[in-house]
C-alpha cells in the first residue's frame, strides 16, 4: 500500500516539473534546506568612502537637525571663593570621551562632561537588514551644531558618530575587514538614556 | 684545569651522542638503532636513514625529502630542538620519518582572470584529473567549459532545467557527470561541449552527489553514483544511459557518497549515519552511527588518489590515446602508492559540530571523535598523501588534524564569516579555503612548525559576494574560485 501510494506521489512530481522556469536565488547544496542568516552584504568601496570625506558632503538619513543652543547645552556653574565666578559651563548634554581620557587639572577646566552622561556603546541599526547592534563608540566625527561640541564630544540628535563593527564581519573589495563605520544618532539621548542611530552605508 | 672545563662544556653541548631508531610511519624499523650527534640537522639524519635503508633494501631514493618527528614534535633544524637535552642519555631515540612529495606547489598569489559568463550563482567547480579542462556549474542550469590556456569561455552547454547543483569528472577525463535539482543528470564531452546521451531521469528530488567508480576498478569508467534527498543512491550505467542499480536504505536524504577503492560505496545521510555498501550487489556492509545531527560531508583517505586516475602526481599526464589497460595500470599504481597498505580511512562531518574517523573496512566503531569545532562542519578534506585532514566550518576557522589518529593539530584563523569549502595543493603543504566573507585564504601548512594556530599566508581578496566553490588543479598550477556574484575566478602564483 505505502509502495502504490510512494509510486503515485511520484508520478504527480514529474508531470508538474516540465513547464517551470528556473528560479532566482541559486544556492550550492550545502545550503539547501538551511535558514540563511542574516548578514551584512559587501560594503561600497573606500574610495567612495574618502571622497565624501574629504568633500565634506554626506548623505545621511537625517539632514536638517535643529541646532542646540549653548544655554541649552551647558550650565553655568558657580566657583570661587564667594560663588561669584560664573566661567565654569557643565555639558547637560551626553558625550563620548576616549579611551585614556584624563581632564585637565580642575582649577583650569571650563567645560565639564559629567561621568553619568558619559556613553561608550551605542545602539546602531543597519538600514537594510532592519537588525540593530549594540556596538561600542570610537568617537564623535561630527555634530551639525557646532565644532565645539565635536571637540568635546557632545552627542545630540544628528550626529554623526563612528562605531566599532567588526562584530558585523564586513570585508571590502581588497580583502580587508572593516572595523569602523560611520552612523547618525536618531534619537535624543539626553532624554531615552540610550543612544540610538542608523549605520551609513 | 683549563682542559677538563673545556671537555665539560662539550658534553652539555650538542656534540653528544644519542641511540636513535629510525621507524616508518607504520612502525617498521629502517634498522638497527645506531649512533647520532645530538646537533644533527635533517641532511645528517636523511645521509644516516639512506645508508640504513641501502643496507635493508638495496637502494634509496636520493631525491625523497622527509620530515623526521621524535615524540611527536617535527626535527624542525636540528634534532637538539626537537628532544628535551637533558633527558636524552638513557633511553632509545625512535624517529619517524615521513616522505614528502618531491615536487613543490607555489603559492597562489593573484587573479590572473575573473571569467563572466554565468548568469546566476556558480555553485560548483572542478578542474579534470589531467588538468586540462575546467568545468563549472551555475544556477542559470547551464554547465560551462572554460579554456585554461587562454582563460575564456569554451563551451555553454544546456540541457538541465534546474541549478546544476554537482559536477563530477569521470577519472579518465574524458567525460563530465552534472546533476541538478531537479534529479536529472547529464553527461557531456569537454571537447565539444554537447551532451552525450540522454539524460538520466530517476530521481524525484534533488541530487547531492556524485561519485565516478575509480579507474583501477574499472577501466571504461561505466558506472556514476549518484546520491539524493529522496533517500536513494542509484547506480548508473552510464554508457548504456540505464539505471544500474538502486540502493536504498537510508531513512531521510543522502548528503555525500563516496567510492571506495575496494568497490564499496559509502554514504552519509541526514539520519545521522554512514552506511557502507558493496557495489557489485548493493548489500549493506555496516551502519556506522555515532553522530547525533546530519551528517553533511565525507571524505577518503585515497580521494584524491582516485580523482587522478592514471596521473601521476609529478609525472606527466598520459597521452590522449593511451589504451585503456595502461590507463588501469597507472591509476592502480597510484592507488597503492596512496593506500600504502593501510585500510582506507573515512571522515564524517556532521552538523552535531564534531567529526568522525573510521576505518569503515574492517571495523564499525570509530577510530577516533574530533571535536572543537564551535558551528558546523561544512566541508572534510584530507591532504593528497592522507596525512593531514582539513576541515572547514560555519565557525569561521579551518582545523587541522592528523590524518591517521585524528589528533588536534592547528586551528586556522582568518576568516570573518562561514568557511564553505578547502582545497589542497597536489604536494600536501598548501591549503586554499574559501568563505561567505568573500575572500579566499591561502595557509602554509608545510612551514607551521608545530604552531597550532596559523594565520593566512596570502588573502585572495576581489569576489563581491560569497564563495561557493574551490578548487585547485591536480598539477598545482591553478585555483579556480566561483560564488554568488557568477563569476569564476582564477589565481596563480
Amino acid at each position: 500500500m505505502k509502495k502504490t501510494l510512494r509510486a503515485h506521489d511520484q508520478r504527480d512530481t514529474r508531470q508538474r516539473a516540465d513547464d517551470q522556469e528556473v528560479p532566482e536565488g541559486a544556492k550550492p547544496v550545502y545550503l539547501l534546506d538551511r535558514e540563511d542568516q542574516t548578514r551584512a552584504k559587501v560594503l561600497s568601496n573606500m574610495l567612495k568612502q574618502k571622497r565624501k570625506e574629504k568633500a565634506g558632503k554626506w548623505d545621511v538619513p537625517i539632514p536638517k537637525v535643529r541646532a542646540t543652543s549653548e544655554a541649552e547645552a551647558f550650565r553655568a556653574l558657580r566657583s570661587g571663593k564667594s560663588k561669584r565666578k560664573a566661567w565654569k559651563r557643565m555639558v547637560t548634554k551626553v558625550t563620548f570621551v576616549p579611551d585614556g581620557f584624563t581632564r585637565k587639572p580642575p582649577k583650569y577646566e571650563r567645560f565639564i562632561r559629567p561621568t553619568g552622561l558619559r556613553f561608550k556603546v551605542a545602539h546602531v541599526t543597519h538600514p537594510e537588514l532592519k537588525a540593530t547592534f549594540q556596538l561600542p563608540l570610537l568617537g564623535v566625527k561630527k555634530n551639525p551644531t557646532s565644532s565645539l561640541y565635536t571637540s568635546l564630544g557632545i552627542i545630540t540628535k544628528g550626529t554623526v558618530i563612528e562605531v566599532n563593527v567588526s562584530d558585523l564581519g564586513l570585508v571590502t573589495q581588497s580583502g580587508k575587514v572593516v572595523w569602523g563605520k560611520y552612523a547618525q544618532v536618531t534619537n535624543c539621548p539626553e532624554n531615552d538614556g540610550c543612544i540610538n542611530a542608523v549605520l551609513l552605508v | 684545569t683549563m682542559s677538563s672545563t673545556a671537555d665539560d662544556n662539550d658534553d652539555n653541548g650538542e656534540d653528544r651522542a644519542v641511540l636513535v631508531q629510525f621507524v616508518s610511519e607504520t612502525g617498521e624499523e629502517a634498522g638497527p638503532p645506531l649512533q647520532a650527534l645530538l646537533g644533527s640537522t635533517v641532511a645528517d639524519l636523511k645521509a644516516t636513514l639512506d645508508a640504513q635503508l641501502i643496507v635493508q633494501s638495496g637502494d634509496y631514493d636520493d631525491q625523497v625529502i622527509y620530515k623526521f618527528f621524535v615524540d611527536e614534535a617535527e626535527v624542525a633544524t636540528s634534532l637538539a630542538g626537537a628532544v628535551d637535552c637533558g633527558r636524552v642519555n638513557e633511553r632509545l631515540l625512535r624517529i619517524v620519518y615521513q616522505p614528502q612529495a618531491l615536487f613543490r606547489v607555489r603559492p597562489v598569489t593573484r587573479c590572473t582572470s575573473s571569467l563572466p559568463g554565468h548568469s546566476e550563482a556558480v555553485l560548483s567547480a572542478a578542474f579534470s584529473p589531467d588538468s586540462r579542462n575546467l568545468a563549472s556549474g551555475s544556477g542559470d542550469a547551464a554547465v560551462r567549459f572554460w579554456d585554461l590556456s587562454t582563460e575564456t569561455p569554451l563551451h555553454e552547454c544546456r540541457g538541465h532545467k534546474h541549478w546544476v547543483l554537482c559536477i563530477a569528472w569521470s577519472p579518465d577525463g574524458r567525460r563530465l557527470a552534472s546533476a541538478c535539482k531537479r534529479g536529472q543528470i547529464c553527461l557531456w564531452c569537454p571537447d565539444t561541449g554537447k551532451q552525450i546521451g540522454r539524460p538520466l531521469a530517476r530521481h524525484t528530488q534533488w541530487v547531492t552527489s556524485l561519485a565516478w567508480r575509480p579507474l583501477h576498478l574499472d577501466s571504461e569508467c561505466r558506472l556514476l553514483a549518484s546520491a539524493s534527498k529522496d533517500c536513494t543512491v542509484i547506480l548508473w550505467d552510464t554508457i548504456v544511459g540505464q539505471v544500474s542499480r538502486v540502493i536504498s536504505g537510508h531513512e531521510q536524504a543522502v548528503t555525500q557518497v563516496r567510492w571506495g577503492g575496494t568497490d564499496l560505496l559509502y554514504t552519509g545521510s541526514r539520519d545521522r549515519t554512514v552506511r557502507v555498501w558493496r557495489a557489485d550487489d548493493g548489500a549493506l556492509c555496516r551502519t556506522l552511527q555515532q553522530h547525533a545531527h546530519w551528517v553533511n560531508t565525507l571524505a577518503l583517505s585515497t580521494d584524491y588518489a582516485m580523482r587522478l586516475g592514471a596521473n601521476e602526481p609529478g609525472k606527466p599526464a598520459p597521452e590522449i590515446g593511451a589504451p585503456r589497460t595502461e590507463l588501469c595500470e597507472r591509476a592502480r599504481r597510484v592507488y597503492e602508492a596512496a593506500r600504502r597498505d593501510q585500510p582506507e580511512r573515512l571522515v564524517s562531518g556532521s552538523d552535531d559540530f564534531t567529526l568522525t574517523l573510521w576505518t569503515p573496512e574492517t571495523d564499525k566503531r570509530p577510530v577516533a571523535r574530533l571535536t572543537g569545532h564551535l558551528q558546523l562542519v561544512n566541508d572534510v578534506r584530507f591532504s593528497p598523501d592522507g596525512r593531514l585532514l582539513a576541515s572547514a566550518s560555519f565557525d569561521k576557522s579551518v582545523r587541522l588534524w592528523d590524518g591517521r589518529t585524528g589528533k588536534f593539530l592547528a586551528t586556522l584563523l582568518g576568516h570573518v564569516g562561514r568557511v564553505y569549502q578547502v582545497a589542497w595543493s597536489a604536494d600536501s603543504r598548501l591549503l586554499v579555503s574559501s568563505s561567505a566573507d568573500s575572500t579566499l585564504k591561502l595557509w602554509d601548512i608545510g612551514a607551521a612548525g608545530g604552531k597550532n594556530r596559523l594565520k593566512p599566508v596570502n588573502d585572495l581578496p576581489g569576489h563581491a559576494d560569497e564563495v561557493y566553490a574551490v578548487d585547485w588543479s591536480p598539477d598545482g598550477q591553478k585555483v579556480a574560485s566561483g560564488g554568488k556574484d557568477r563569476e569564476l575566478k582564477l589565481w596563480r602564483n
